[in-house]
């Protein structure tokens, strides 16, 4: 039983990281830009299915094809922010989960008529392979993938935290009006900003297509998912989706040993309420201020 | 003007009540009556969301709910199908509001966004609930309910459809009262400025609890309703994501916080959405088409129908006045005509 707990916690951590990747992208979109993508999920999916189609018709490795999804992904970003996002000017933060929402749709429906609804797992040689560590034997997918996201994490913080792209993106995270009054380009900034959380779905599709069955209505189970991790961990903060996700899957993945799978979303979900009730701000949040 | 609009509205009661004997083809007349269901559900959803700005998009657990409260006190009371599960109604509407207080009073905690995302939290939760508490749920497998055989097709719809139409008419009374209340004011309130609101002596904690209990009650007799209209519940149909965007779609097409809106959005995007998936089929057309439409109507009509029309319509009256007036006072007017525009776009609206 301790072994299969240890072994819980560790897979958890691994897969935490997976979907630190994913939640990264829709924390920093809503920093910036004051949106909920709801489409992060569908856009995991298609991110997925990019590097299955990839894979299948050109035999392109699932990791080497990210060079090729990712900045596909970001110019589909930049498209959907300034064709859909950027238009809505009155009540944005409820009209953009409306038309994310939306947005989520036209995907599930695009692959669902280009692909259809059976489940499909993406494949390489080190997703069914595994190595042993002590006790355990450990899918090398899970260490790539965990590898995988502590890089472009680690590209993440370099691009916030060293360049002045970085300083100009923070500078709108913290304040939108003022940062466009010493002349940053918010639009600009949001533009490239929902890009990048784009791309990083992409990014986190390939490592949860090789670890989940997928098809197109899988987004709904990942975005769930996705905004509990980002709301538990305070809507805008990078930290506290990292901490989030890594503590919620550890969570979920112990549930799932010592109770049973079924109740690991369960758990995920409880444990949300359970930590709003006392703190509504999310672990890393700041307590909203009054808005004028 | 008073006397125009009650007649209007008696004349447009006499529509839907004549609607299903001019159009009795009960191909028609199940559109008629899935209509009617989600008018009702729209209608009560902006009880809440409409008049306090809080955006719910959970409202498919009070709807789950009622069905599997109906489904569950048919089969514990034995009800015969007939007309008698039509007097259960209420009570599963009570069960679906008794949920809605702890999972409001949670959820009413966080504000905006925050409460948003609790709110689709909620119904993961119960959608997971309804799958994995089989002893209960009996889990995908679902629930039957009695079905009324001795109805034959022409009349079958008939009974569910007047009991849709007495729903939509008390969610519609209720939202006409709650709007011409000292209550009603105090959520609009709320959706306005809540920190204010909250200073100037609104309670808004048991104000923003009581309409959100209020609009689960109707959605949840609305999930009822369905449960007995289709006669068996499974846990995707029964808590359904799609649900709770399309309500919240319709009271945004109609107008948000309008008391016609959620109705005339039901009434555009039902037919449209069933004709959808009869021509479309489940071949992933059907959500593309209803995706396009719901980002066109988002980025044309921010403010929905209603409140479009009724701007337009107060606009060309004043161009009317105006034009009798001398044109020094028209431009000044002009000016003023655009402010007041503007805030009543942050503004009580209708």
């Amino acid at each position: 039983m301790a072994n299969l707990i240890i072994g819980a916690v560790i897979t958890g951590i691994l897969t935490g990281g997976v979907y630190a990747l994913m939640s990264s992208g829709l924390t920093l979109i809503f920093g910036v830009m004051e949106i909920i993508n709801i489409a992060q999920g569908a856009l995991v999916i298609l991110g997925a299915y990019l590097s299955y189609w990839l894979q299948a018709n050109y035999h392109v490795d699932l990791l080497v094809g990210l060079l090729i999804t990712m900045p596909i992904m970001f110019t589909l970003g930049l498209l959907i922010e300034v064709a859909f996002i950027r238009p809505l000017k009155r009540n944005r933060t409820m009209l953009s989960i409306l038309v994310t929402f939306a947005i989520a749709m036209i995907i599930e429906g695009v692959l669902t008529n280009r692909v259809g609804a059976n489940y499909v797992e993406l494949n390489a040689w080190y997703v069914n392979a595994s190595f042993k560590i002590g006790n355990f034997y450990l899918p090398y997918i899970y260490v790539f993938g965990f590898v995988l996201s502590v890089v472009l994490l680690s590209c993440l913080y370099f691009l916030l935290y060293r360049t002045k792209f970085g300083y100009s993106l923070r500078a709108s995270m913290q304040n939108r009006t003022a940062a466009e009054l010493i002349g940053i380009d918010v639009e600009r900034v949001s533009a490239i900003t929902f890009g990048i959380g784009v791309a990083l779905a992409a990014a986190g599709g390939v490592a949860f297509g090789a670890t989940n069955l997928f098809n197109p209505n899988s987004h709904y189970d990942l975005i769930s998912r996705l905004l509990v991790i980002i709301v538990l961990g305070g809507l805008g903060s990078l930290r506290g989706a990292l901490v989030a996700s890594v503590a919620l899957l550890v969570i979920g993945d112990v549930t799932a040993v010592v109770w049973s799978p079924v109740w690991s979303s369960t758990v995920f979900f409880i444990i949300l309420v359970a930590v709003l009730v006392i703190r509504p701000q999310g672990l890393f949040g700041q307590p909203e201020g009054r808005k004028q | 003007m008073k006397i125009i609009r009650i007649i209007l509205l008696i004349a447009l009661l006499a529509a839907f009540i004549a609607f299903p004997f001019v159009f009795s083809d009960p191909a028609t007349t199940t559109i008629a009556v899935f209509t009617l269901f989600f008018a009702a559900a729209a209608s009560g959803w902006n009880i809440f969301s409409g008049y306090t700005g809080y955006i719910a998009l959970g409202h498919a657990v009070y709807f789950g709910i009622g069905a599997y409260a109906m489904a569950l006190l048919c089969q514990v009371w034995n009800i015969p199908a007939g007309y008698a599960p039509f007097f259960l109604l209420p009570l599963a509407g009570l069960i679906a509001a008794a949920f809605a207080v702890p999972f409001g009073w949670i959820a009413l905690r966080t504000r905006r966004h925050t409460f948003v995302v609790i709110t689709i939290a909620t119904f993961f939760i119960m959608q997971l609930m309804a799958y994995n508490l089989r002893s209960i749920t009996q889990g995908s497998a679902g629930l039957s309910l009695p079905i009324p055989f001795d109805w034959n097709a022409d009349f079958f719809n008939l009974p569910f459809y007047f009991v849709a139409l007495a729903i939509l008419l008390l969610a519609f009374g209720t939202s006409w009262w709650v709007r011409n209340s000292k209550y009603g004011l105090g959520l609009l309130a709320i959706r306005d400025d809540e920190d204010r609101a909250l200073g100037l002596g609104v309670n808004t904690r048991p104000f923003k609890l009581t309409a959100f209990v209020l609009s689960a009650f109707f959605v949840g007799m609305v999930g009822a309703l369905h449960a007995y209209f289709n006669g068996s519940i499974f846990p995707p149909f029964a808590f359904d994501a799609l649900f709770d965007v399309a309500i919240a779609l319709m009271a945004f097409l109609g107008g948000l916080g309008t008391l016609f809106g959620p109705i005339l959005g039901a009434l555009i995007l039902i037919p449209a959405q069933q004709y959808l998936t009869v021509i479309a089929g489940n071949t992933g057309y059907n959500l593309i088409v209803y995706g396009v439409i719901f980002l066109a109507i988002i980025l044309l009509l921010p403010e929905g129908i209603l409140p479009t029309l009724s701007k337009r319509w107060n606009k060309w009256k004043a161009s009317r006045n105006r034009s009798e007036i001398t044109p020094a006072v028209a431009t000044t007017s002009d000016q003023d005509d655009s402010l007041v525009v503007e805030s009543s776009g942050k503004g009580i609206e209708q």
